[in-house]
This record gives structure tokens, sequence and C-alpha cells, in this order.
């Protein structure tokens, strides 16, 4: 541009508000990353004093009496993901098997569809569909239900990630197994499911955070213990549920245990994110 | 997508075995019934719900959507307070949402370098993934007594002075607290959107414009946002969805009172919170209809704007979503 053109005052305010919208913009990213700087801060200032090996092996006094434990919840919270995940990986791995490899078309349009809505609907209504389903005619709250509530929400985030990492398998090494006379199902099973594995996993495990730290589902399905319970038709405690119950409730050292419970789903969500974008990060990128 | 070596081979029958092979049809079988428990879950959804509710959906009628009074002491339902106050924190929720994740969304695709933008856009993709019940539980303690001290007073002076919705007495848990943490909560959901359709938009839009001389804003302005425009609105209703969804983090800090609230600081319920509130305490089979005709109304809602929002995605990345995780 010349010297007289960028004096002109009309290029000096279009200059000036791109500084300003330039501004702006930065200053919303601030905005945006301040409000998890604060979280994990004042989950770890205020949980970290709260941590101690009693919180880990005793189950919780009786209201109002300070001290005590979250073995329960802690138990209940493994038993319930770890079989949420037995349950609905499979079902969810086959199903992103089905779309990626019978999914192109309309049947798999409207199948995609229809697990990206299951992905969009409130976790409470899926506790309220197991409790209707389970806990109704059986007149019991259950560790089962609430497993099953988990692996409802489990399945159409991993169902997802499973059919775009089976996509990205390179086609010559369909190719190559076809060439050797090779059924598709030997195909997909031997050489296309071996290759996505670890984009599968990667979901796998984010979608096992995601779940770990949801309460609202469990609220109508598993309940909740006092106790540490490992019967899977009874009503069994969860951490989420428990932090939910502890901040709504009137005493203090409930808030604290509270923070206590939070720092360690914060942690560990943090974790495994951290560590899956580390190691398959790389993997699970590709598409733009 | 490495278009030309991605995908499955195109379904074609082997030559070999003239695509009769027991094994592979058992094979789409087995996969093909995994993929319809998907439609059974939704159906069922629906089914359980319909008929869980149908005593409330029969006595209340159309005075449960319409009726503002809820009380189960005396058999009456209706569920406006909280239709409305669904409503109202979502839409405000999405409304300053959408602001700040579009912006920060072409913060990280025009304007930071790789090295700034990656970091933030992980960071604020991290938000999505604390629960629910932690951002209740700051919400409560921290947010709350901040707003209180803080925002609330300066509030009232402000606006409240002009628009009486603003001016009341500021307390830990009610409406604001509500559509603060509903906002942070969604950021990350419209963000990651907006920034995969504006990162969408072709470089040749961008260098058209430039090469007529104009500014990087005059750019994002006339070349990149009306480009991405749609794309963006679908994220957003999806961060409608999320909002309208939202349950424990809303119940800890909306103050749970059954009345539409006079002032952004009045305790009030969302469609979700009562729910989880009174359903466990429900006083008998008529209150557990009504709250589970609630949870159907909420669902019904949910998935309106889920197939809103999926269609318009869909129509901008053409049918392929990103994943979650960079």
């Amino acid at each position: 541009m010349n010297f007289v053109e960028a004096r002109s005052p009309l290029f000096r305010r279009r200059q000036m508000t791109n500084n300003v919208m330039t501004g702006i913009m930065g200053f919303a990213a601030v905005l945006a990353v301040v409000p998890l700087v604060l979280i994990v801060f004042h989950v770890l200032v205020n949980g970290f004093g709260s941590l101690s090996i009693n919180l880990l092996i005793e189950d919780p006094n009786s209201p109002g009496r300070p001290g005590g434990g979250i073995r329960n919840a802690i138990t209940g919270s493994a038993i319930m993901v770890g079989l949420a995940v037995l349950i609905g990986a499979p079902i969810a791995i086959g199903c992103g098997i089905f779309l990626a490899e019978y999914g192109q078309n309309r049947l798999g349009t409207i199948l995609r569809f229809l697990v990206d809505v299951l992905a969009g609907m409130p976790s409470i209504t899926i506790g309220l569909f197991m409790y209707a389903l389970i806990v109704l005619p059986n007149s019991q709250f259950m560790a089962i239900a609430g497993a099953l509530a988990l692996a409802v929400i489990l399945l159409p985030i991993v169902a997802r990630i499973t059919e775009e990492m089976v996509l990205l398998v390179p086609r010559s090494l369909r190719e190559a197994a076809y060439a050797l006379g090779a059924p598709r199902w030997r195909t997909v099973m031997t050489i296309v499911l071996p290759t996505a594995l670890p984009g599968i996993v990667t979901g796998l495990m984010l979608a096992l955070s995601r779940i770990a730290g949801e309460a609202a589902p469990l609220l109508f399905t598993s309940l909740g213990n006092q106790f540490t319970s490992t019967d899977l038709f009874r009503a069994i405690d969860a951490v989420p549920s428990r932090i939910y119950t502890y901040a709504a409730g009137p005493f203090d050292y409930w808030h604290e245990q509270a923070w206590a419970m939070s720092l360690m789903l914060v942690l560990f969500i943090l974790l495994v994110s951290i560590v899956v974008r580390a190691i398959a990060g790389s993997k699970v990128t590709v598409r733009q | 997508m490495a278009a030309t070596d991605a995908g499955p081979a195109p379904a074609r029958r082997s030559i070999i075995t003239g695509g009769r092979n027991f094994a592979d049809r058992l094979f789409g079988g087995i996969t093909g019934s995994a993929a319809m428990v998907v439609l059974l879950i939704i159906l069922g959804l629906f089914y359980q719900l319909i008929t869980r509710s149908w005593s409330s959906i029969q006595a209340n009628g159309l005075g449960f959507i319409f009726g503002t009074n809820w009380n189960p002491s005396q058999n009456v339902y209706g569920a406006g307070v909280f239709i409305v106050g669904t409503a109202v924190t979502s839409v405000a929720a999405l409304i300053l949402a959408t602001i700040v994740a579009v912006l920060v969304a072409l913060y990280l695709v025009e304007i930071a370098p790789s090295w700034l933008a990656r970091p933030i856009g992980y960071m604020v993709e991290l938000l999505a993934a604390i629960p629910s019940v932690v951002y209740g539980l700051w919400g409560i303690y921290v947010l709350g007594p901040f707003l209180v001290t803080i925002v609330g007073p300066i509030l009232t002076n402000t606006l409240g002075q002009v628009i009486p919705f603003f001016n009341g007495v500021p307390r830990v848990t009610g409406l604001l607290p509500a559509i603060v943490v509903l906002t942070i909560m969604i950021v990350p959901t419209i963000m990651a959107i907006s920034r995969d359709v504006i990162g969408a938009v072709p470089g040749s839009q961008r260098e058209g414009i430039l090469a007529l001389g104009a500014t990087r804003w005059e750019m994002i302005r006339i070349a990149v946002l009306p480009y991405a425009r749609s794309g963006v609105i679908g994220g957003a209703i999806l961060g409608l969805a999320r909002a309208v969804g939202e349950t424990l983090a809303v119940t800890l800090v909306i103050g749970n009172r059954s009345a539409i609230a006079d002032t952004i600081f009045s305790p009030t319920y969302t469609m979700a919170s009562v729910i989880a509130n009174q359903f466990q305490e429900a006083d008998g089979p008529t209150h557990r209809a009504a709250l589970l005709e609630v949870a159907l109304v909420l669902l019904v809602m949910t998935f309106l704007i889920n197939v809103v929002a999926r269609i318009l995605v869909w129509r901008v990345t053409n049918g392929q979503r990103a994943v979650v995780v960079e």
C-alpha cells in the first residue's frame, strides 16, 4: 500500500477495528480457559487437604459424625463402570463395525443418525429408562441397573469412534487380505480390527472416563449404599452420586469429602485424557 | 481423510463364493444386531417413559405443559415452571456460550500460532471432560459466593436500575449461577464444532478477499463467518441440547423452588433438576408418574433439538463428524 492510503482516516478506522476485534478474540480465548484453571485449582486446593488413607479404606460414618471414608463409593463405581464397559463395549464395537462395513447406504445413514441422537439424550432420562425397565418391576434398586444405564451412555460414543477408526484402515491392507482369499469376516477380524485397535481403545478410555463421572443416571438405578457391597442385585454406591449427596448436604466434613472425591475423579479423568492423547493422540487425529 | 486409500472395499460379492459364504452372513448379522440395539434403546426409552407416565398424561392433559402450579400434596401438576426454567437457563447460556465459543474458535483458527492454538483448544476441550457434579460443587462453594459478593452488586447497580429483572437480592443459588455454570459447560461443545467448520472454510475464500485488500477482521466477517454459519448454528444447537439435559450441576446451584424466577437471582427449577430433586422422595405413584412425564417432555425436547442440530452439522460436514479428540 502507498503512503497516502496508509494515512487515510478510513484505512486507520479499518485497521483499528481489526485490532480491536483481534483483541476481543484473544480475550475470549483467555476467558474460556479461566474456568478450567479455576476449577482444577479449587479442586486441588480444597480436595488435597481432605485426602487421607482412611478415606479409601473406611465406609462412611452415620451422617453427622465426622470421619469415615468412601470405600463403598469407590468399590461401587469400579464395579458399575467395569460392568458397563463389559456390556457396552462389545455392542458398541459391533455397531461401529456394522456402520463402517455395511453402512454406506440408507440403512447405515439412519442408524448413524440414531447413534448420534442417542449420544445427545440427557443422562437422567436414561437413568429413568433403566428405573422403569428394571428397578420398578423388581421393586429393588440394583447395581446392574446402574451399570446398564452407564453402558447406554457409553454405547454411542464408542460406536462412532470405532466406525471412524475402521474407516481409516488403509484399503490396501484389505485388498491384500482379499487377495489371499480371506473372506470378509476374517479380513475384518484379523486385519482391520487389530489395525484400528489403538484408536478404538482410545475411544473406550475416553468413554470410560466420561461414565465414571456420571451421577444423574445412578440416582434412581443403583441409588447408593452406606456400606461396601459387591452384590449386583442390590443397591450400590458410586463416587459421583456421593459427591452430589455430600455437596448438597448440611455437614462441613461432607463438603470436605466431596472436594476430596472430586479431586480423585478429576485427576483420574484428566490423567486418562492426557495419557490417551500422549499415546494414541496422533492416531486419533487424522481428520481435520 | 485420505480418500483414495481408506475405507472398506465396496461391498461386492466374492467371486469364489458367490456371496453365499455362511460365516460372512453370520458376521453381518451379528454386527447388524449390535447396531439394532441402538434403535431398540431409543424405542424402549420412549415406550417406557410414555407407559409409565400415562396416568399423569391422562389426568393432567395439556394443563401439564401450561399450568404453573406444581403441588404434589394436592395432586396438582403443572410443569410450566420447569419448562420456563429450562428454557430461560439454556437459552441464556446458549447466547453467552456461543459468543465466547465462536470468538475462541476464530482466534484459534485464524489468529493464534499453532503452538498457542493447540494447548488452548485442548484446555477448552478438557472442560467438557469434567463431571457435572464437580461443576455443581464448584458452583455452590466458589462461583456462588463470587457472584453474590462481586457480580451481584454490579448487576443490580447497573442493569438493575434500568431493568427490574436484574434488580434483586443476590443469592448463592438461583438463576444466575445456573446460567453461568451452564455457559461454562457448553462452551467446549460449541467451540469444538465451530473450530471444525471454520477450519473447513476453503483457503481460497480467505486469499480472495485478502487480495482485495481486506484486513483480517474483514476477511473473517465477509469470507469466513457466512461460509461457516450453518455449521456454527448446528454446533450451538448441540450445545443447547446439552444445556437442556444438564442435570446435577444445575440442581446443585439453581435453588430448587417451584416458582418462575422474577429476578435473575431467584431460585427456581429446571425440568432435569426437579426430577433429580424430587423423584427419590416422590409422594406415591401419581407424583412419580408426573415426574416421569416431565422426563418425557425433556426427552422429546432434546430429541427434536438434536435432530435439527445433527441435520445442520451434517449438511456442512457431509456426514463426516470430527473425532472428539485431536
